[in-house]
């Protein structure tokens, strides 16, 4: 009774591995089930989703105008500290101080991508940007200054 | 008692696996006292990630500190911070919308099925099948396509936020996941031929890490680890949370103990996350996504715990408050630690190749154990 155990065992476990190898064979055979995407060389039709969280970039429209009020709430929500706002006073035409953002400084390096400032803003000045290849020679490189030079807060937005 | 190096008095050797072995799935030590080629102790040595997320919450105010916890358990990210979450909707008494609570399961089973998926692969691939792993990566990575669409991200999603979710579910969530049911269940067939019914998996499988259920529960597992030793431990029944009590699904139940029974927990728990995203995909209700909260966030006085069932097992957020913004302490309960403290008592007696059969069979995630 043995012998026939053993040689049962036998043929049930190589029709496991038959069974096995022919679905290594199908794919092997069935090459139009490949998934693998040759990332770089397809750069142009890699298309990332419009909420993938990149990096943060300041919306600045035709103008040169962005939205940014200098309310810090973005920096206040930012859990590694990686806004940082620098105000200055704007003097208006009438005589009147008003606060605006010299620099909106942004460290890529500290981020995390958690969205939290992008969701405090209150004036939707900033949004995240689809770009993932992040990597410079320079650490300094990934500190930026959102706000592009000689723009101006849009008119209306307070 | 360690006589020179790398010798007992005993005469046994003792030879360390890890930091970077690749059959620990991250940087865990474990020193192991061998006789020959059987295993006398395991010692597991840890701290070698240690970010001490813990301390860094309490720096944190209450909606900051959600995001770190995606970093502990980093394949269930989204399931921790429904637990974070959770407590904290507990202590502030924040009535969530039913459309977010459904969003919310639906995330986390998806998010389970993609932790089983990465782990069904890691598992074949520890005992020496390396295609399964790009089997189970075909079928994760349509996961990780709905997240990156709807959340924006691919594994640290920071979703969930204290009152809802972050953003409406994307036009195309739906349909995306009907898709990916369909394509997993023409799959999954695939998996018990390539890998379950194998006779060289079923051989390394079978008896090896007997883990009794008396012996799971005195070393607190949860989770699949539990669950294959016979053990009723899935907090989705015993204690629901969210909308868990309305809806149909079996909690899987093994009573061999051993890798194999933990094996067959996980692959049949798949079927079921499957089975409960088919009943919600349709349902979604209307509404709102995220219910109105203060800017600010001011938990009153007082202690809260809260506790959801992750992929690995029973996952607790314990935060102590006093009446700030920030937390004054927070603990979090990881199901790795207590899996993983299991492991001792499992490997001794057996032999030294069996030891990644049973790591595997843990699902250990090491920044989860360490924190």
């Amino acid at each position: 009774m043995f012998i026939v155990k053993y040689i049962k065992d036998v043929f049930s476990g190589l029709k496991s591995l038959a069974v096995g190898l022919r679905r290594t064979l199908y794919y092997f055979t069935h090459h139009k089930e490949i998934i693998t995407q040759q990332y770089p060389d397809n750069r142009e039709t890699l298309h990332l989703p419009e909420r993938f969280k990149g990096e943060v970039v300041m919306l600045h429209d035709e103008n040169n105008e962005h939205a940014c009020t200098g309310c810090t709430a973005c920096e206040l929500a930012c859990p590694n500290a990686t806004i940082k706002i620098i105000t200055k006073f704007d003097i208006s035409p009438e005589g009147k101080k008003k606060k605006a953002i010299d620099k909106f400084v942004y460290h890529l390096e500290l981020c995390t991508m958690c969205n939290l400032c992008i969701v405090a803003c209150p004036t939707d000045a900033i949004k995240m940007a689809q770009t993932f290849e992040h990597s410079v020679y320079n650490r300094a490189d990934l500190t930026k200054v959102l706000n592009k030079p000689g723009s101006k807060i849009r008119e209306g937005v307070e | 008692m360690v006589e020179e190096i790398g010798r007992t008095t005993e005469g046994d050797v003792i030879i360390n696996v890890g930091p970077q072995h690749p059959a620990t799935h991250g940087v865990l030590h474990l020193l192991i006292t061998i006789n020959g080629e059987t295993i006398k102790k395991v010692e597991p040595h840890l701290g070698f990630i240690h970010r001490s997320i813990e301390k860094m919450c309490e720096s944190l105010s209450y909606r900051q500190f959600i995001y770190v916890t995606s970093r502990m358990d980093y394949l269930s990210s989204h399931i921790n911070n429904h637990a974070c979450a959770l407590c904290l909707e507990k202590g502030l008494q924040i009535e969530v919308p039913s459309r977010a609570q459904v969003i919310r399961v639906l995330m986390d089973e998806l998010t389970r099925i993609a932790s089983h998926e990465l782990w069904w692969g890691a598992m074949a691939m520890d005992l020496g099948a390396f295609t399964p792993f790009f089997h189970a990566f075909r079928e994760r990575e349509t996961i990780n396509d709905i997240m990156e669409e709807t959340c924006g991200a691919r594994l640290t999603m920071n979703y969930i936020v204290p009152g809802g979710v972050m953003q409406d579910i994307h036009p195309n969530f739906q349909q995306r996941v009907k898709d990916f049911i369909s394509l997993y269940k023409s799959k999954v067939g695939e998996y018990d031929e390539l890998v379950t019914g194998n006779i060289i998996f079923q051989n390394r499988m079978k008896g090896v890490g007997y883990l009794s259920a008396e012996d799971a529960i005195s070393f607190g597992c949860t989770g699949p680890t539990a669950r294959g030793s016979g053990v009723t431990c899935d907090i989705r029944k015993l204690y629901p949370y969210e909308i868990y009590e309305q809806l149909q699904f079996d909690e899987i139940l093994e009573t061999a103990g051993d890798s194999f029974a933990r094996y067959m927990v996980r692959v049949r728990e798949m079927n079921q996350s499957i089975r409960i995203i088919e009943q919600l995909i349709d349902n979604i209700p209307e509404g709102d996504f995220q219910a109105k909260t203060k800017a600010v966030l001011k938990l009153p006085k007082g202690e809260f715990y809260q506790r959801v069932e992750t992929a690995r097992g029973e996952f607790g957020v314990y935060i102590v408050s006093e009446g700030g913004t920030t937390p004054y302490r927070i603990k979090f309960r990881s199901p790795g630690f207590s899996n993983l403290s299991a492991l001792d008592h499992m490997a001794r007696g057996s032999k030294l190749g069996d030891l990644v059969a049973m790591m595997g069979t843990l699902d250990l995630v090491i920044p989860d154990i360490d924190r």
